[in-house]
Formats: structure tokens, sequence, C-alpha cells
């Protein structure tokens, strides 16, 4: 449930670049989040609404950018898909896996006026 | 709040008081300007007046007819950053002044509480300690590490479902930690959440009690992927349970290959030398660096 803190936190990221930027309204918001990130999209843009509701980013479009996960195999020493923290490598079935993307959770862009 | 600054209260109360200053968590979610006359310290200076129309605030400055003033801004930013910086700022303080901080994560009812009593009972002032304690509700948990002889302050989050840097930050100043003690951090009882929220920490430790499935940390990886060390708790009651110890610890292991356990009972003690241990080393080498 702390999809609500994420988009507190993307709330207050927008409000503190809009004093530097210089915009008064806020009409999308691109998010770049990994497969892995522990994140429910479909909540996240739940809160993302109610959060926004009578500020600078009410009625913005939320664009979610989804990465997939990657992980360095230290048995093959090559990167494979990770679809879960759980997966066996799906070359060697080890266990044996440095998470290397599909953790990300960051803003990317915003459109504005 | 304020739509403009985010100036404003939350929920949150540390040892009973509001948060100094409202932080992204556990506060209110609703957000709404100022009130025409509502009392307000500071001033916006980018604030217009609703009968002007003001085209220099666009990114060039200025307006070309027909132009929209639609514009994209690259942000680039992480979203946890600020937890990220509030975090950074605890550790450093905490390297400084040679204090071992642990968090302690788990789901609700896995005994973190009991085995910080017999922990604080264990040490018997061996070293300096202090507590901090976060839960929803009530300060029931603090009073139970008062009671055992330890300083303890408890935070609650109103409805935040984690501890995050910013109310640990504020928690440490208001305890006064001495020097090269260890601060214990019993996270709100829940896997999900304080995975994600640094708080500045030397480890997560995560306790998985007998009482539940052997299957938790697949189910709930990100936290097991956290810890550093994973704590089998109740383990006295495993005579009496179908739970398959072996499997528990290879479905931790399946998630987070480095993950140190240890088996544990607070009640009959099995396990609380080797987990003394752990801490005693962890806090000689806080101290020494």
């Amino acid at each position: 449930m702390h999809e609500m803190s994420i988009a507190e936190s993307v709330l207050q990221i927008i409000e503190d670049t809009a004093r530097t930027e210089g915009y008064a309204k806020v009409k999308a918001v691109w998010l770049e989040i990994g497969q892995l990130a522990g994140v429910e999209k479909e909540s996240l843009r739940f809160c993302f609404d109610a959060v926004t509701r009578d500020s600078i980013a009410e009625d913005a479009r939320l664009e979610i950018i989804e990465t997939a996960g990657q992980g360095w195999c230290m048995e093959c020493a090559r990167n494979v898909a990770v679809t879960a923290r759980y997966e066996p490598c799906p070359i060697c079935g080890s266990f044996q896996i440095e998470m290397t993307g599909g953790e990300e959770m960051r803003i990317k862009e915003l459109e504005v006026e | 709040m304020c739509t403009t600054c985010g100036c404003g209260k939350g929920e949150t109360l540390i040892g009973g008081h509001a948060l100094a200053r409202k932080q992204n968590a556990g506060g209110k979610m609703r957000y709404k300007p100022h009130e025409e006359n509502a009392a307000h310290s500071h001033s916006h200076e980018h604030m217009l007046s609703p009968d002007t129309i003001d085209y220099g605030t666009g990114a060039a400055g200025t307006h070309a007819p027909g132009m929209s003033q639609s514009r994209m801004v690259k942000i680039e930013r992480d979203i946890l950053a600020k937890n990220n910086d509030y975090a950074d700022r605890n550790r450093h303080y905490f390297s400084d002044h040679g204090i071992f901080a642990l968090n302690l994560v788990s789901s609700p009812g896995s005994g973190k509480t009991t085995l910080l009593v017999k922990t604080i009972t264990a040490l018997n002032g061996s070293l300096p300690l202090a507590v901090i304690e976060g839960d929803q509700q009530t300060d029931n948990d603090a009073a139970r590490i008062r009671a055992a002889g330890a300083p303890a302050l408890q935070i609650n989050t109103g409805k935040g479902c984690h501890l995050d840097a910013h109310m640990v930050g504020q928690a440490v100043q208001r305890l006064g930690l001495k020097e090269d003690s260890l601060l214990l951090i019993e996270n709100v009882g829940n896997l999900v959440c304080p995975s994600g929220f640094d708080l500045g920490e030397a480890h997560k430790v995560v306790i998985f009690s007998v009482t539940e499935g052997e299957d938790k940390p697949l189910k709930y990886p990100d936290m097991f992927r956290a810890a550093a060390l994973m704590l089998l708790s109740k383990c006295d009651l495993l005579p009496y349970l179908d739970f398959d110890a072996e499997l528990a610890v290879a479905n931790a292991r399946r998630v987070n290959p480095d993950i140190q356990v240890i088996r544990i009972s607070a009640s009959s003690g099995a396990g609380m030398a080797e987990w003394l241990g752990w801490i005693n080393a962890g806090s000689h080498a806080a101290v020494a660096a």
C-alpha cells in the first residue's frame, strides 16, 4: 500500500519543480517503473488521482513506462531476463543472480503549461 | 496542505508529538490550496492574481502567437530521492557517532517486540542502546521496551504503513543517542512497504516466525531480498508444527543467496547467544569505522 507514499512523492517532486521551472498546470506525467519495483500500477493510478485532486496536477494523464527485470547471473556470467525475484536463471537454473534492472522508480518527464 | 510548497501537518506522531515538518509519507491525501485569508508565513512570488495572464512564465519566458505554452520538462528523478536523501543524512550521523542501527521488519505478530525485550535483557547494559518503535497507533510497544530498561521512542505513523527516513531522523535527534550505541528500529509490522524505504540503517533484519508459511520469502520477496539477516523466530514451537524449517531457509536463499540465518526462540533462549554475537560484532565494527 505504499503506492500512496509514492504518489505523494511524485506530487511533491512536481510541485518542487514547478517553482524552478515556472509552470502552473501539469497535463501529463511520465513515470518509469521497473517490473520488480514492487509497485502495483493500477493502485498507483488510483492513488495518483487521489493525491493530485485540487493540485497543479489535477486531471493530469499518468503514463507508466514499465522496464523489464534484468539480472547478472554469476554462473553464466551474462545478463539474463528476470521476471520475479524468486525465479532461477532461465539458462542455468542458478539463484545466484545480481539484479541489474527492473527496480527503478523515476519521474522521467512532464508535459506542463 | 499548501499546494505550492507542501507546508502543513500530517498525522505522524513521534512520542505523541507531531513531526516538525510535513513530509511526504503518512500524511493527508488531500491537497488544498491556501484559503484566501489563511495565515501563511511566507510568500510565493510566482503566484499571480486571478485576473492576470502572464505569458512570460513559459520556458522561453515569452509568447509566440499561436504557439501553445504547453511544453515538456525533463525531470529524471528518483521518486524516492527525498527519502534517500534523509536516509543518507541518518547514515552519516550514525557513522560519525559510531552508532550501529538495525531496521527490524516482519509481518505483524512475528514476535519482534518480545524478541527485543529479551535482547535488551540479555545485553544487560553491556552496550548503550535505544529503541525506536513504529506502529500505526498506541505507544504500547515503547512502554514494553522502557519496562525492559531501555530508552524508547514511539513513532505513530497514523495511516502510514512504514517508517521513513525523515521520521527516524527526527526520532534520533529527540532520543539523544549516546556515542557508539546500538539503535534498534522496530518497523511497522508489514512485509511489503518498509522494504522500499531506506532509513539509513546498517542492516535490515527480517523476523520470520515458524507459525507463518514456509513460502513467505517467495510471497514477499522484496523484503527478504533487502534483509542481511533472517531470524527464524519462535523455534521452540517447531515440535508442535508441520513447519519445514529447511524449506523456509531454502526459500529465503532463493530470493537472497547471501542472507544469513539464525534460528531463535525468545522463550527458550535458543539462538540468543548467536544473535547477540552478531549484534556485538556489528556494533564493534561500527565503533571502529
